[in-house]
């Protein structure tokens, strides 16, 4: 492997460009001799899964673009067109759709990793932030993405979601009319939302770099949370983690290909497959799986917010609704801050893992909540239980993890850390098996 | 003018001007930052303007509805402006029910005579105020919820037989658009 001074690499024409624009230098350190924690599991392959998503869904997109016509006339059948009629068009358009499944799962199961090891916490609050960026990006892009076939769902999914705005005070309904460009979803709307949905996946590649970019300014995170200490705790990214991120996307490559080719409908709606009609609302309208959670908060807050006993109203239920929602995604932003341990793994902190544990079955409840209709119940037995109180009862748990952390980081005694990350991977000798490792510095 | 302002960071200057006094320079920064907004703003506004309903959405604004086929206790759907307008041609017990409600109790609190122009023609948009669904009722056979008005299936908010919220997570009540009878059948809504 190369490496010293810059450009004295073997290849002439290599040597030659690299003097003038050192990119391969730039590769060869950020990618090759790149120092990485030496104890990744393989939670920390969904970053570069998630990178490897990303590419496939603006590759087969801009396929599908060439054979897509944002018309509300001709958008469902063009999108029928290329199921039908466009050689393999079938396939790229079942590999983007499925696609964006698989980008929000490798993308929760990242954020996810996260939050568990306390990779948002100093020095990666800027990283962890423009994370939450990016997810937010996705989040829009995903939404304007499933209005574009026209279907049912499509139409009454943005009807819905364009209508949030409505509930902001005074403006609401002039921001909903801006959305739309008219009265009510239209080819205007449709328009844009192809316009923005071709866009913004360019703004996330953007953002994604500065991920990275920021992400090799302070160095990977690591299961234990405890910052390499000195060589013998890291390892080059490459050949090690090359060859493990491969590993991993090969693996969940073929599980995308297994719902690509056996089960292309798995995560969509039935109803998609009708034209949309303005005059008709489906009898259950629910979002993509990926939104189900947020839903369900949003459809939780079905109280107005009022000071007691005087019966003014600070803010009615479908503002309360609203706020809710985006509030489950903002307090991401301020996550950081409001974890007052200094200890970063889960491993460490028994109460924190079990408060991460209760808000990831509160999200999983969210999602099923979300899925059903409004007026749904269990019957346990006699009882009746609404599922309304089930998604406020999530919903509870949902931002009082969140809210809890400030608590938690000043009561809770962590268990003790080791002293590096070389020491419980050899029982002993931090200083030995520096084979691997080159020669480098790092904090 | 004549007393000349010293440059940043050049020592003192005259004393009128010294510590925390606005300088010109100052005032000059104000006013470029100022004229920078406004100027940003106004190159802004085309751009996010044209985004409104352009003049051909707005043209399609209006719609004429020929009433005379409507039988007493039928309803009709019209389109105005890519949104569902019901029409009811409400019988005598359903104004009676729509007139009989104490307006304070409401949620949206406006008298029937308030929504309908002619008592026996109710005309709203049929789109729930929660979050654009259209609601159930217009057949005779659709669940029309404890009101006898409408019921919005997505999240189940109830409306009575002047399309007035009265359960549910619906804020307001259904809009009645602006409308007009042109002759005693026929109206030319918007």
């Amino acid at each position: 492997m190369a490496h010293g001074p810059s450009s004295s690499f073997k290849n002439p024409v290599v040597n030659w460009l690299d003097q003038r624009l050192p990119i391969f230098t730039m590769i060869q350190k950020e990618y090759g001799v790149f120092p990485t924690p030496r104890n990744f599991n393989y939670f920390w392959n969904f970053g570069a899964i998630a990178m490897i998503m990303l590419v496939t869904m603006i590759v087969s997109g801009i396929v599908l673009a060439m054979h897509y016509t944002p018309n509300t006339n001709l958008a469902f059948n063009s999108v029928e067109r290329i199921m039908r009629d466009v050689n393999f068009g079938w396939l790229i358009r079942y590999i983007h759709m499925n696609g964006a499944s698989f980008f929000f799962i490798a993308v929760y199961i990242h954020i996810f990793r996260g939050l568990y090891y306390g990779s948002y916490k100093k020095p990666r609050e800027l990283l962890w932030m423009i994370g939450v960026v990016i997810f937010l990006l996705m989040m829009a892009t995903a939404f304007m993405g499933y209005v574009l076939p026209w279907g049912q769902m499509s139409f009454w999914g943005a009807t819905v979601i364009t209508n949030l705005f409505s509930a902001l005070p005074l403006v609401g309904q002039d921001i909903v009319t801006l959305l739309w460009g008219g009265f009510s979803v239209d080819n205007p709307t449709l328009n844009r939302f192809f316009a923005l949905h071709y866009l913004l996946p360019f703004v996330i590649a953007a953002v994604v770099f500065l991920h990275v970019a920021a992400l090799h300014v302070t160095g990977s995170n690591n299961p234990l949370g405890v910052e390499p200490k000195g060589p013998q705790d890291t390892l080059p990214f490459h050949p090690y983690y090359t060859v493990k991120d491969s590993f991993g996307t090969v693996v969940y490559l073929a599980i995308f290909a297994a719902f690509v080719f056996y089960a292309p409908n798995f995560f969509g709606e039935p109803d998609n497959y009708i034209q949309a009609n303005p005059m008709v609302t489906p009898p259950h309208i629910v979002p993509e799986w990926y939104f189900l959670p947020y839903y369900a908060i949003l459809r939780s807050i079905t109280f107005d917010i009022s000071i007691p006993f005087t019966g003014l109203k600070l803010i009615e239920a479908k503002l309360g609704g609203v706020i809710a929602m985006f509030g489950s995604i903002a307090i991401l932003f301020i996550l950081p801050w409001l974890d007052t341990s200094p200890v970063r793994s889960a491993r460490f902190r028994p109460i924190f893992k079990k408060g991460i544990l209760a808000f990831l079955v509160a999200f999983f409840l969210l999602m099923y909540v979300g899925a059903q209709t409004a007026d749904a119940a269990w019957h346990l037995g006699g009882l009746e239980i609404p599922l309304v109180y089930v998604g406020q009862f999530a919903t509870l748990v949902y931002f009082g993890f969140f809210l809890s952390l400030p608590f938690v980081g000043l009561i809770e005694k962590p268990l003790p850390l080791p002293a590096s990350i070389a020491k419980p991977v050899l029982g002993g000798g931090a200083t030995a098996a520096g084979a691997a490792a080159k020669p480098m510095e790092k904090a | 003018m004549a007393d000349t302002t010293q440059t940043a960071g050049h020592g003192p200057g005259s004393g009128s001007h010294s510590g925390g006094d606005p300088t010109r320079r100052d005032f000059i920064y104000l006013a470029a930052a100022a004229t920078g907004v406004v100027g940003a703003a106004v190159t802004a506004w085309p751009f996010i303007d044209s985004l409104n309903p352009a003049a051909d959405t707005l043209a399609l604004a209006s719609t004429d509805v020929d009433l005379a086929p409507v039988q007493v206790g039928q309803s009709i759907t019209v389109t105005w402006r890519g949104k569902p307008v019901f029409i009811r041609h409400r019988t005598p017990e359903e104004i009676k029910s729509a007139v009989d409600v104490n307006v304070s109790e409401l949620r949206d609190p406006q008298t029937d005579a308030a929504r309908a122009k002619k008592p026996e023609w109710l005309i709203v948009v049929g789109i729930c105020t929660h979050l654009g669904c259209i609601p159930l009722g217009q057949k005779n056979s659709d669940p029309r919820g404890e009101y006898g008005g409408w019921f919005c299936p997505c999240h189940g908010s109830v409306y009575d037989t002047s399309g007035r919220i009265r359960k549910g997570p619906a804020p307001r009540n259904l809009e009645v658009p602006s409308y007009a009878f042109k002759t005693d059948t026929s109206i030319r809504i918007g």
